[in-house]
């Protein structure tokens, strides 16, 4: 067990080790130089060099890759003199653009991000799960074709088309609620979660739908498992052959799926932060593509690519919690 | 039957001097694995050093229990699996280590037919089609043609001709062997190993199965390797059984003496365990404890011997050749049994 | 089939549980098991009548498709209500299960009968460990027990069924036991409320032959223990004609013949067991000759043939007229008391034809 998991831990290092070196050769090789677009319009070739020298981009690209690493764990001063900056460690990379350490940037987008995430995803776990299992187990009934009905209807929506029309009606028609503003769960938690809840739904009730069809097949197909019809033949109840023995069957592949969501959305809920207007990872990073503003792109891609290395080790921890046959080859 | 025959079959290989059509030395085959992360590499011993022989139109049948190494062994012949070491001698040749290329022409002269028939048909295609593939991938042209071909070789595996259009889901499981075994026929091979070829089949069809392999390998003269794990229908089909444990041969002998006065004890206990119509009741069984060891870290000396109800101190300390016994079988056991079975 | 049902078993054996059991301790009576498809109507089991007394083993043979899994689902009222129609009668220990409370059938399953299935492995749960498994099943009918006292019956169980330090294996997962091991847990799982009545559904076809023997002794032995009267279902001949007292033989979902093990394997009645008895091959008498296989191929069971089923795959089926084509025979008392056959064929033809055709073709009977 213990093995098993050093060895996952061992491999997402080398994972992340491996993507941070293509996102860095990408960058290095985009048409753009950072210099060239900080330098403004009147620009002589000399300036650009300073500039250049002072990002630390006229040096090789192992150097540099290199000194990034390096400054992630122990931080690094960009320029010198008059124009150097402090970027202590974790450091992601210095924005003179914003004139502030990319890490500062992520600390007020991360956790926007992650409270959507977070919060849709509970949603869409308990709804989505709870609606396939209820589905599966009356295959069949009118709740049964009712709910896979509108779990296609949802299914088949997107984001800036629900989230709007949540808009329309709790805010602009009946006034129920005020239009999402971010508020650091820290500050004030009751606001925060008022704030949060039409993204919360609209993420969440979309994802839902897709897990209540997955969730279905996912159970139909436990239930007719040779070891469901023997907790049967034990003479145990329906509800305990489908909530202990058939549940926790079922719910086994729906752990990888919802890992590889949860650290996808984590990537960036791109529409829906703009849908709803909350500064979070995803818009931050579109927003700062648009101006070239390249440190934090770059950050938030390998912010991306670790969320996802990060659940996927997360998603073989639970699944040898829940299944005894990985834990123990 | 026979008449179908003469027009699939040129002449009947009738080799005079009977040369063996197989010969297998050595034949050994490791699957490593690993144990966790830095973990020793082990190795699954499936496959250790075995000897035999096939001659040209001779069934030999392959028996023993799950994990003794009879399909893996199997596996090798036709190189579906690549041999650790040993030689697999096809007509004079080595084709132990052939590359991929030089396999073309053995193909050719060795099929294989396998345990589930419908896992083993494209359920895409036609039965024609499957039966016509061997031909076609190997670019031969039959006077009359293919189709031709196709049609004469579904006639003589007992199916109708005209069913030449239909896949294999419409057929039965019985039907489907029988398409199993005429792609096997379509390139005329000399030898068929048969990897459990009715052991999927209700008793009702598998009889008609095992009277197909027996008519074939008469009129045609094919050498067959027959694996099976169950000892009856071996008895039907082979004139010569080897029987295996843990990756070794245990015994080796003709369908008489492995039957009637087998040496090895594993023998005797594998027949006196198999529930025969002809007995009434569980009495006069050779009860073996225990389950069969893991072969990754199989007993010393005789691998049989932590089961064997005659083991010595001798039987942990050497492993007893393979050699001839006074009932005419070889067998590899330090006190072999004499005398009948019953 | 009006016909007095043949009694399995010895009425004086019976021990006293039975509530107010008049007979065998299971008796099964004109079942009949329909399934709605989309294709049409599965005709799975059709007016199967037979019983089973505690401490006898009544073997049920059949190809697949021949009913009789299905049958013993009916018994444990396994088959899903809303798509399976069942008529007929199981008496278990003289209660009706068929039409009884889903809830009444639950607390008689797993303590009054329970069930062995083909596959342990993947019959058993894979993300439990063995003995919470078979301690699940002693708690739920033994609510006053504790955790402690259901897991000490868990391991006594183990111990029982020959599984070597059953304290050890009672803490391991399923995937971590042989084949033959977790057979062994299933049964002690089956048998850890010791049930009247066990069935077991091909409990050995997965297994090797020497661990096929060891499973069935066990069986044996275990039967002697528990008294309990047991089903083996099973397609091999071999092994009913080893374990079994009592022998039913099923064909497209009826019982053709049925009698005592020596009766049905001795001499048999139906043509159809001829049929299995020729095809099957054997350890002794003449390897060379040929096995004599049943012709063509077992009807589907939505199209069954009219009259007798076995009509198109039986030589001597046109040897009554229109008989076999138009008439479903019954099952009646054959050659002897005990011993009946659903035939259309006069006794007298039945005995000459098995002389002339079956028994002198090389089968070694």
């Amino acid at each position: 067990m213990l093995r098993y998991l050093v060895k996952r831990v061992l491999q997402s290092v080398v994972t992340l080790i491996v993507i941070s070196i293509v996102t860095f050769l990408l960058f290095f090789v985009a048409p753009a130089s950072p210099a060239r677009i900080m330098c403004g319009k009147n620009c002589d070739a000399n300036t650009i060099a300073s500039v250049e020298h002072r990002l630390g981009i006229d040096q090789p690209i192992t150097t540099q890759y290199v000194n990034y690493m390096k400054g992630i764990f122990v931080g690094r001063t960009y320029g010198e003199g008059d124009f150097a900056r402090r970027c202590p460690a974790p450091c992601l990379g210095y924005s003179f653009r914003s004139d502030e350490p990319v890490t500062d940037t992520l600390k007020r987008t991360v956790p926007v991000t992650i409270s959507i995430v977070a919060g849709a995803a509970v949603v869409w776990l308990l709804i989505g799960i709870s609606l396939g299992m209820v589905s599966a187990l009356r295959r069949g009934t009118l709740f049964d074709k009712v709910a896979m009905g509108s779990a296609l209807t949802f299914a088949s929506m997107q984001v800036y088309f629900l989230g709007l029309i949540f808009l329309l009606i709790f805010v602009y028609s009946t006034k129920i609620m005020n239009f999402p503003r971010w508020v650091p769960p820290t500050e004030n938690p009751a606001a925060w979660f008022k704030s949060m809840i039409l993204p919360w739904i609209t993420l969440g009730l979309l994802n839902s739908a897709i897990y209540a069809r997955l969730s279905r097949a996912q159970m139909l197909e436990t239930l007719s498992e040779d070891y469901v019809r023997t907790a049967r033949a034990k003479g145990l109840p329906k509800r305990r052959v489908y909530l202990k023995h058939a549940l926790r069957a079922a719910l086994t592949p729906m752990v990888t799926i919802a890992g590889l969501d949860i650290g996808a959305a984590l990537g960036g809920t791109v529409i829906t932060e703009t849908v709803f207007n909350l500064q979070g990872l995803g818009r931050t990073a579109v927003d700062s593509a648009v101006i070239w503003n390249m440190p934090v792109v770059m950050a938030t891609v390998l912010l991306a690519a670790f969320f996802i290395v990060v659940m996927n080790v997360l998603v073989d921890m639970l699944y040898a919690v829940i299944d005894p046959r990985v834990r123990l080859s | 039957m026979s008449e179908t025959l003469a027009s699939v079959i040129p002449a009947a290989r009738k080799a005079p001097d009977r040369e063996p059509l197989l010969k297998v030395e050595g034949l050994t085959k490791h699957f490593p694995v690993r144990s966790g992360l830095f973990g020793a590499r082990a190795k699954v011993q499936a496959v250790d050093g075995i000897d035999f022989e096939v001659r040209p139109g001779e069934t030999l049948g392959l028996v023993g229990e799950s994990g003794c190494g009879k399909t893996t062994t199997g596996r090798m012949l036709v190189r579906l699996l690549e041999p650790t070491s040993g030689r697999i001698i096809f007509e004079g040749r080595d084709i132990a280590h052939l590359r991929r290329a030089q396999m073309r022409h053995l193909r050719q002269d060795m099929q294989i037919i396998f345990q589930d028939p419908y896992a083993s048909l494209n359920p895409r295609h036609t039965v024609g089609r499957i039966v016509a593939m061997p031909l076609q991938v190997n670019h031969i042209n039959p006077p009359g043609g293919v189709k031709k071909r196709v049609r004469e070789l579904l006639e003589l595996v007992g199916l109708n001709p005209e069913h030449y259009n239909r896949y294999p889901h419409e057929f039965s499981g019985g039907q489907r062997q029988r398409i199993g075994v005429a792609r096997a026929l379509a390139l005329r091979p000399k030898l068929i190993v048969a990897d459990e070829p009715v052991s999927a089949l209700d008793v009702s069809i598998q009889a008609q199965v095992v009277n197909l392999l027996r008519d074939l390998q008469r009129e045609l003269d094919l050498a067959f390797v027959f694996i099976a794990h169950d000892l009856a229908v071996v008895r039907h089909f082979c004139q010569r059984i080897a029987v295996m444990y843990l990756g070794k041969i245990v015994e080796l002998g003709d369908r008489e003496t492995i039957y009637e006065r087998p040496a090895h004890p594993y023998t005797r206990a594998l027949l006196s365990a198999v529930p025969d119509v002809t007995k009434l009741g569980a009495s006069g069984r050779i009860r073996l404890e225990g389950d069969v060891p893991t072969p990754l870290n199989p007993p010393s000396g005789c691998r049989f011997r932590t089961r064997c109800w005659k083991a010595q101190e001798i039987c942990a300390t050497t492993e007893p050749p393979l050699d001839p016994k006074p009932n005419g079988s070889i067998a590899a056991c330090h006190f072999p049994e004499t005398g009948g079975l019953r | 089939m009006s016909e007095r049902d043949v009694r399995v078993g010895d009425t004086a054996s019976r021990l006293g549980s039975g509530a107010g059991a008049d007979g065998a301790y299971l008796q099964v009576r004109d079942l009949t098991v329909r399934f709605e498809t989309e294709d049409g109507v599965v005709k799975a089991v059709t007016d199967m009548s037979f019983e089973v007394d505690r401490g006898k083993t009544l073997g049920i043979v059949g190809e697949s498709g021949s009913g009789k899994s299905v049958t013993s689902l009916a018994i444990l009222g396994l088959h899903n209500p809303k798509r399976t129609h069942t008529s007929g009668e199981i008496l278990v220990g003289g209660r009706n299960i068929v039409g009884m409370d889903d809830e009444e059938i639950r607390r008689l399953r797993g303590r009054d009968m329970a069930m062995i299935f083909q596959d342990p492995l993947s019959s058993l749960h894979p993300f439990f460990k063995v003995g919470k498994q078979i301690s699940e099943a002693y708690l739920i009918h033994h609510k006053s027990a504790s955790g402690r006292e259901a897991a000490k019956h868990a391991v006594d169980m183990l111990g029982r069924v020959g599984i070597p330090q059953p304290a050890r294996r009672a803490e391991q997962y399923p995937h971590e036991f042989s084949g033959g091991m977790r057979q062994r847990a299933m049964i002690a799982m089956a048998l850890v409320n010791d049930p009247d009545l066990l069935i077991a559904d091909e409990p050995t076809t997965a297994l090797d032959v020497t661990v096929q023997a060891q499973i069935l002794d066990l069986l044996e032995d275990l039967q002697r223990e528990f008294n309990s009267a047991i089903i083996l279902i099973t397609h091999d001949l071999g092994v009913v004609s080893q374990v079994a007292d009592d022998v039913l033989v099923m064909y497209a979902g009826r019982a053709v013949e049925r009698g005592t093990v020596e009766q049905v394997m001795r001499h048999p009645q139906h043509p159809y067991t001829w049929g299995l008895l020729a095809s099957v091959p054997s350890l002794h008498g003449d390897a060379e000759a040929d096995l004599v296989p049943i012709k063509g191929n077992p009807p589907s069971l939505i199209n069954l043939p009219a009259g007798c089923s076995f009509h198109p795959r039986c030589r001597y089926a046109d040897r009554n007229g229109r008989l076999s084509f138009e008439v479903v025979p019954e099952l009646r008392e054959a050659d002897e008391v005990g011993h009946s056959a659903a035939c259309h064929l006069s006794q007298a033809d039945r005995t000459r034809l098995y002389e002339e055709d079956i028994a002198s073709a090389g089968v070694a009977l």
